[in-house]
């Protein structure tokens, strides 16, 4: 599945699209591959101070439970409250199966993370199959 | 390929329902003697307070009770049954000494209420189980409470904030390799820790310089496996302690997979701060099935004074009791001290092997995993080429090619007779498949296994789709565990 353009991806696989201040985060297509059939997401209340590397929520399959990882700092404006009742969503298509929407307090932050291109690049070396 | 099925063939097995769905009212598997003392009316005594409802109690006779739970007992795997080669989990033979042991009459009525002085042999149990496993692990100090690994950790980690807060600077984070068990960042987390993640190099090993790097004074511990969940040895141990002690942070290791170093090396001899063991893994104390597990924590002098409460100890009077007076303990962690079941066979199996025997336990458990590496090398992708010790992770990168991954080659491997292998696990190597045969297996049974999986690999590049269809002479053909998951029915209902 090809990457969209129109969005910035983190090496702990979510993707990230700004508009302006304010973005939405979600996981990638590699992301749900790796993790297989997906039960469960547990998300941040709305509200919530996320800091740009921790853990915003987690992601449980099959197989494991994985935490979601804040591509960039801000206030948590908006959950997807759908993926609470269909986890299955983000299986057949995680990126459009988004996640949170934050107002980001440094859209700077942004600059620092993967194109589509770079992060194909780097799921591929990752050795990822 | 069907020829090569050589240690199971398919055999009519009785269908069972519930016990509560046999039950017919009037039904009963006992009968009382008559009644030698004065009779007494419940309801009088305990006035309102009586039940006399019982709820949906099953009424079966005693004939249907034990059909109920043989039929039951054949449509299960174990390892009495054949070669259990769950990675990580060192499914060993569970030795009958142990059990003879166990069912010695003093033993096996033994009450935690009994005074002290008629416990002396319960509490020698404990000393003598005690003195072993520090021996074993060169540590200084043990409790025995947890009551398995993951309550082990829990324990470790108690003891290591108690340890930051008595020097009146308690740290923020805790260090966990990307190898590690899932229950290691749950254990941090739960005891207040943030985690962090500590990447493997290309050996598959800690690497070193991220560590230095990652290390500073907000770090509490660091929680290694070793040898780690790929099987390997960390060869730079003492650099990684050093690099956690310089800046006080203490090393915690998980000993999961102890089965691999007794009686070759001493975790306290290079540089573990404190650890855990699993009773039910290492020294072969049933598994699984409600086992119940045993973790106990070793640790170095320093730490010794925070151990669980009440500790065994000697008294003047050369008699051992228990000490209760231990003002900066974490306090109890368990009910009595310990699942005391488990410490009886441990140290069965301890003393019936002696020195040599658990020596030679070690070196089988690992030479066994090389050979099963060496048998499977070619047939299934090695990811990692260091030289492993008690168990062996392939990956399924080879078979994925063809769309069959390892949850399917596993479930192929229970038509061959044989209990799957760990899958997915560690996550650090997509499409995991990790084998531990343990010392317990002949070479006669660990050939059926290496004929069985490279069957499995010649039938996924010639018939791929009996593997992805797999199992086909079980009970009940692949279940879906994602519907399991997301809609689980936790209650039977009678039918109406």
């Amino acid at each position: 599945m090809p990457y969209p353009t129109d969005r910035k991806y983190t090496k702990s696989h979510e993707w990230i699209q700004a508009n302006g201040k304010s973005a939405t985060v979600g996981i990638t297509d590699h992301a749900q591959e790796a993790l297989g059939d997906i039960v469960f997401v547990e998300l941040p209340k709305v509200g919530t101070e996320l800091a740009v590397g921790k853990p915003f929520g987690t992601v449980e399959s099959v197989k494991a439970v994985s935490d979601l990882f804040t591509p960039a700092s801000g206030k948590v404006t908006e959950i997807n409250g759908e993926l609470a009742t269909s986890p299955e969503k983000v299986n057949k298509d995680a990126h459009s199966a988004w996640m949170i929407k934050i107002a980001l307090s440094d859209p700077k932050q942004l600059d620092g993370l993967l194109s589509a291109a770079d992060y194909e690049k780097f799921v591929a070396e990752e050795g990822g199959h | 390929m069907k020829d090569m099925i050589r240690k199971a063939t398919r055999h009519v097995n009785q269908n069972e329902g519930l016990i509560f769905e046999k039950s017919s009212t009037g039904k009963a598997a006992w009968k009382l003697p008559p009644l030698d003392v004065p009779e007494i009316d419940a309801s009088k005594l305990l006035g309102s307070t009586e039940r006399k409802d019982l709820g949906n109690m099953p009424e079966v006779s005693e004939i249907e009770i034990i059909r109920h739970f043989t039929r039951l007992s054949t449509w299960n795997y174990a390892i009495d049954l054949g070669m259990y080669p769950l990675g990580s989990c060192t499914m060993k033979y569970n030795p009958r000494v142990n059990e003879a042991v166990a069912r010695v009459e003093g033993i096996a009525n033994g009450h935690p209420y009994q005074p002290e002085k008629i416990s002396q042999g319960a509490l020698q149990i404990l000393k003598t189980l005690s003195d072993c496993l520090i021996e074993i692990t060169g540590m200084d100090a043990i409790t025995l409470q947890p009551a398995a690994g993951a309550h082990g950790e829990l324990t470790g980690l108690l003891l290591v904030r108690a340890y930051h807060h008595s020097k009146g600077k308690p740290r923020k984070k805790v260090l966990i390799p990307d190898s590690a068990h899932g229950t290691n960042p749950a254990t941090a987390a739960m005891v207040g820790y943030a985690v962090e993640n500590l990447k493997s190099d290309a050996r598959g090993m800690v690497d070193i310089s991220a560590l230095a790097a990652q290390m500073n004074e907000e770090v509490a511990a660091l929680m290694l496996t070793n040898p780690n969940t790929l099987g390997i040895f960390e060869q730079d141990i003492y650099k990684i302690a050093d690099i956690l002690h310089a800046r006080g942070g203490l090393l915690y290791m998980d000993g999961a997979n102890m089965n691999a170093l007794v009686g070759k090396v001493r975790p306290g001899d290079f540089g573990v701060d404190l650890m855990h063991l699993n009773l039910h893994k290492t020294f072969s104390t049933p598994h699984g099935g409600g086992g119940p597990g045993s973790g106990p924590v070793a640790v170095k002098k320093f730490l010794e004074a925070f151990l669980p409460k009440p500790v065994v100890v000697t008294k003047p009077d050369g008699t051992l009791g228990f000490d209760y007076n231990r003002p900066q303990s974490v306090g109890r962690v368990r009910a009595f001290y310990g699942n005391f079941g488990m410490f009886v066979r441990a140290l069965a199996y301890i003393q019936a092997n002696g020195p040599e025997g658990l020596r030679q336990t070690t070196e089988d458990a690992v030479l066994n995993a090389n050979y099963i590496r060496k048998g499977l090398e070619g047939a299934y992708d090695l990811p990692y080429s260091t030289p492993n010790m008690h168990e062996v992770v392939f990956s399924d990168k080879l078979q994925a090619k063809k769309g069959v991954r390892t949850m399917d080659i596993a479930k192929r491997l229970i038509d061959y007779g044989f209990h799957p292998y760990t899958t997915a696990f560690p996550l650090i190597v997509p499409g995991a498949m990790m084998i531990e045969p343990t010392e317990s297996e002949s070479i006669e049974e660990m050939d059926l296994f290496i004929d069985a999986m490279k069957s499995i690999a010649e039938e996924v590049e010639q018939d791929p789709q009996t593997v992805l269809d797999a199992p086909h002479s079980t009970r009940v053909s692949r279940l879906d565990e994602t519907a399991a998951a997301r809609k689980p029915v936790l209650r039977w209902k009678p039918t109406a």
